[in-house]
């Protein structure tokens, strides 16, 4: 019986909090499992530097991950490479594995447009900071597939608990039911949006179970049991591109986790939850689950871990230097892709922006 | 009376909580605005003093938001609706220009909205994507709703206060970038402020310089600027783009015969476009120079790395005042 067919109530685990298995652990080779643990531990180190390159100034406010990796990581490393991606924004992880660099993340949130440029192959689509509004593009995206004839390929969407209370989660999901595309609808219940917590979003007992009102499947994982993850987004992606008989191909996954940090560095989360919470939620921390099951089975050892880290930092280290070395982008590009040709309009307030800045300089518009 | 030294964010706070306790229909629901205060701190306390049926955290959806204060206002509460930043207002943009705007119409009268949605707008506070932009003609364009942008602490609270009390709907925006930029002088009690009238800032006889919102800020700095060039601009803030005050503005216009409008909107059917309209309609002949419009660029609000060269800056204002004082 496939990970799917059971009630959404019933969350499906792999390993316990001390990585010791207790559910049936997915058919993935060692040398994925252990880039999934790379990822992971690469996940957390950007988001640590990244929360303090914004405290020093050097970056704007930037939505933190941790606690999120085993979510981010175990379900991107399910996709194949001709799927796509639909991520919000808290996606650094999940986006990193799929080929989008780190410098670019950096750069998008040092407020530099080319970080939303994706890289020629990477698909993904870009961040979408209003909430829930990418989950009808991702339907969209996934039903042009079908349209087209390319059964090999699904759409993943990634979206918070906030995101289900929004009529954008209720079209996305429903479409979807209707045209029966080839979606994996991942849903990252971290408890918390921003200071609203989940049992004020919906009355629902579970977010899997609103599956069922749109006539696709729901099932509901520990978030930060990487190896469940990997399992769940697995069979959603096979049965999107190949559904059995009888069977629809979207999916709805809750990943049940926890946001470590603020919604972003903007919020101070002492303000509305307090550290017992915390600190429960951390004894589920993905990164040693995940680790401690690698070590038990021999697929890593102290070496390995250290080579990890080591790789790991070198890794962000030189991603920061790339993104804070990356020139300026020049002013006049504002101009350039509102459309794909400049209009007669937008061209003289181009002119007229660069007259101002050969009289003035830089000095004429920058602030403080 | 006595008076307090507030911020404009802090004059929001006071303005909702002096009403909050002289009228029990007024209710103060949203996004994160209870426990939390809201993210600009802008309902802090209110939850602790008004408790969890006037101060409501709402699910994550803003067409719930706006559409459920419509209701409760049809019922005769007066529900002061926050949305987080204006750019999250676009979810309730039906509920806003389907109904707030127009139910009074519909029922002729029989059923009103007493009701205000209060929202940060605008830029240059190296935000992210989405939460910098202006809007506010979107709202300005529908009949039956009022806008209002205060840009002093004492307006803050002046207008907060008549757009809670006004029989109809009023959006009401507040320029983050100056929530906290200066004090002013606010009173303890309550007082109003009218909408529908402009202030003018500043006397003066040779331009009329038409701002609102953040950007009174750039514009008298411009203003002070270009004395030492013998220049002496009036500058009046607009205070309520809707109702607009025409009064105000084609009298100072009356005056000088030559007008600059500095707005961070795109100058693409931005208030400038309007203003100029008004002049042409209602003081062609004392015109003596192209109304000058110095705005936002007709182009997506940039990533913050740019947007100090989208916003208009200081320069830019009193190259503007120049080209219409110079024509």
């Amino acid at each position: 019986m496939s990970v799917l067919q059971r009630d959404p109530q019933d969350q499906v685990r792999v390993l316990d909090e001390d990585g010791t298995v207790v559910g049936e652990v997915p058919d993935i080779d060692d040398e994925t499992l252990v880039e999934m643990y790379r990822y992971m531990r690469l996940a957390r180190h950007f988001d640590t530097r990244a929360v303090s390159l914004q405290r020093q100034g050097r970056m704007g406010t930037y939505p933190p991950l941790s606690g999120q990796e085993g979510a981010q990581i175990g379900s991107a490393i399910a996709l194949d490479e001709q799927d796509w991606m639909v991520p919000s924004y808290r996606e650094h992880g999940a986006s990193l594995l799929r080929g989008l660099p780190l410098k670019q993340t950096l750069l998008y949130w040092m407020g530099h447009e080319k970080g939303n440029e994706m890289p020629e192959g990477v698909n993904i689509f870009p961040p979408a900071v209003p909430i829930a509004s990418q989950i009808p593009h991702a339907t969209g995206a996934a039903w042009a597939k079908k349209l087209r004839g390319e059964d090999d390929t699904a759409v993943i969407c990634y979206f918070g608990d906030g995101a289900t209370s929004e009529g954008d989660f209720h079209e996305g999901l429903n479409f979807a039911g209707v045209f029966d595309t080839p979606n994996v609808f991942f849903c990252n219940n971290n408890q918390w949006a921003i200071s609203v917590p989940r049992e004020r979003q919906t009355a629902s007992e579970t977010l899997a179970q609103k599956a069922t009102a749109y006539g696709i499947d729901g099932v509901q994982v520990d978030g930060m049991d990487p190896l469940a993850v990997y399992s769940v987004t697995k069979a959603a992606l096979d049965k999107a591109k190949n559904p059995g008989e009888g069977e629809g191909r979207p999916t709805l996954i809750e990943a049940v986790q926890y946001r470590f940090g603020a919604h972003t560095t903007a919020d101070d989360p002492t303000v509305y939850r307090d550290d017992e919470e915390v600190e429960k939620w951390k004894a589920k921390d993905p990164i040693p689950r995940l680790e401690a099951f690698l070590r038990e089975t021999g697929r890593i050892d102290d070496e390995a871990v250290e080579a990890i880290e080591e790789d790991v930092k070198g890794r962000v280290a030189d991603a920061i230097e790339a993104a804070e070395s990356d020139p300026r982008p020049d002013p006049s590009e504002m101009f350039n892709h509102a459309y794909a040709e400049r209009t007669p309009e937008i061209q003289a307030q181009y002119e007229e922006f660069e007259a101002l800045r050969e009289k003035f300089g830089d000095e004429g518009f920058l602030r403080e | 009376m006595s008076s307090q030294n507030l911020t404009i964010v802090q004059a929001v706070r006071d303005g909702l909580y002096t009403e909050m306790n002289l009228d029990d229909e007024v209710l103060v629901m949203g996004e994160d605005v209870g426990k939390n205060g809201g993210v600009f701190r802008a309902t802090e306390g209110l939850w602790d003093e008004f408790g969890d049926d006037r101060v409501i955290d709402t699910p994550l959806a803003e067409s719930g938001i706006v559409g459920t204060a419509i209701g409760m206002a049809a019922m005769g509460l007066k529900p002061v609706p926050e949305i987080q930043f204006s750019g999250f207002m676009y979810p309730g943009f039906d509920q806003i220009v389907s109904h707030m705007g127009r139910f009074r119409n519909r029922t002729r009268g029989r059923y009103t909205l007493p009701m205000v949605l209060r929202a940060p707008y605008g830029g240059g506070i190296r935000a992210p994507e989405s939460h910098s932009e202006s809007k506010e003609m979107f709202y300005a364009h529908e009949a039956g709703l009022k806008v209002v942008i205060p840009s002093t602490p004492y307006d803050t609270k002046g207008l907060l206060i008549s757009a809670i009390r006004d029989p109809d709907p009023v959006i009401f925006m507040e320029p983050k970038l100056i929530y906290r930029a200066f004090r002013g002088e606010v009173p303890e009690d309550d007082y109003t402020v009218p909408i529908g009238e402009a202030a003018v800032r500043r006397e003066g006889t040779d331009v009329s310089v038409f701002t609102f919102g953040a950007m009174t800020r750039p514009t008298l700095e411009a203003v002070e600027n270009l004395e030492e060039e013998g220049i002496d601009a009036e500058v009046v803030d607009i205070r309520t783009i809707s109702p607009l005050d025409r009064e105000t503005i084609v009298e100072s216009f009356k005056k000088t015969g030559r007008a600059v409008v500095v707005h961070e909107a795109p100058k693409n059917g931005g208030l400038g476009a309007e203003i100029t309209a008004t002049i042409q309609e209602e003081a062609l002949l004392y015109q003596e120079a192209p109304v000058k419009r110095v705005a936002g660029y007709d182009v997506p609000y940039p990533l913050y790395a740019l947007e100090d060269y989208y916003l208009p800056s200081v320069a830019r204002v009193e190259e503007g005042i120049r080209e219409a004082v110079n024509f």
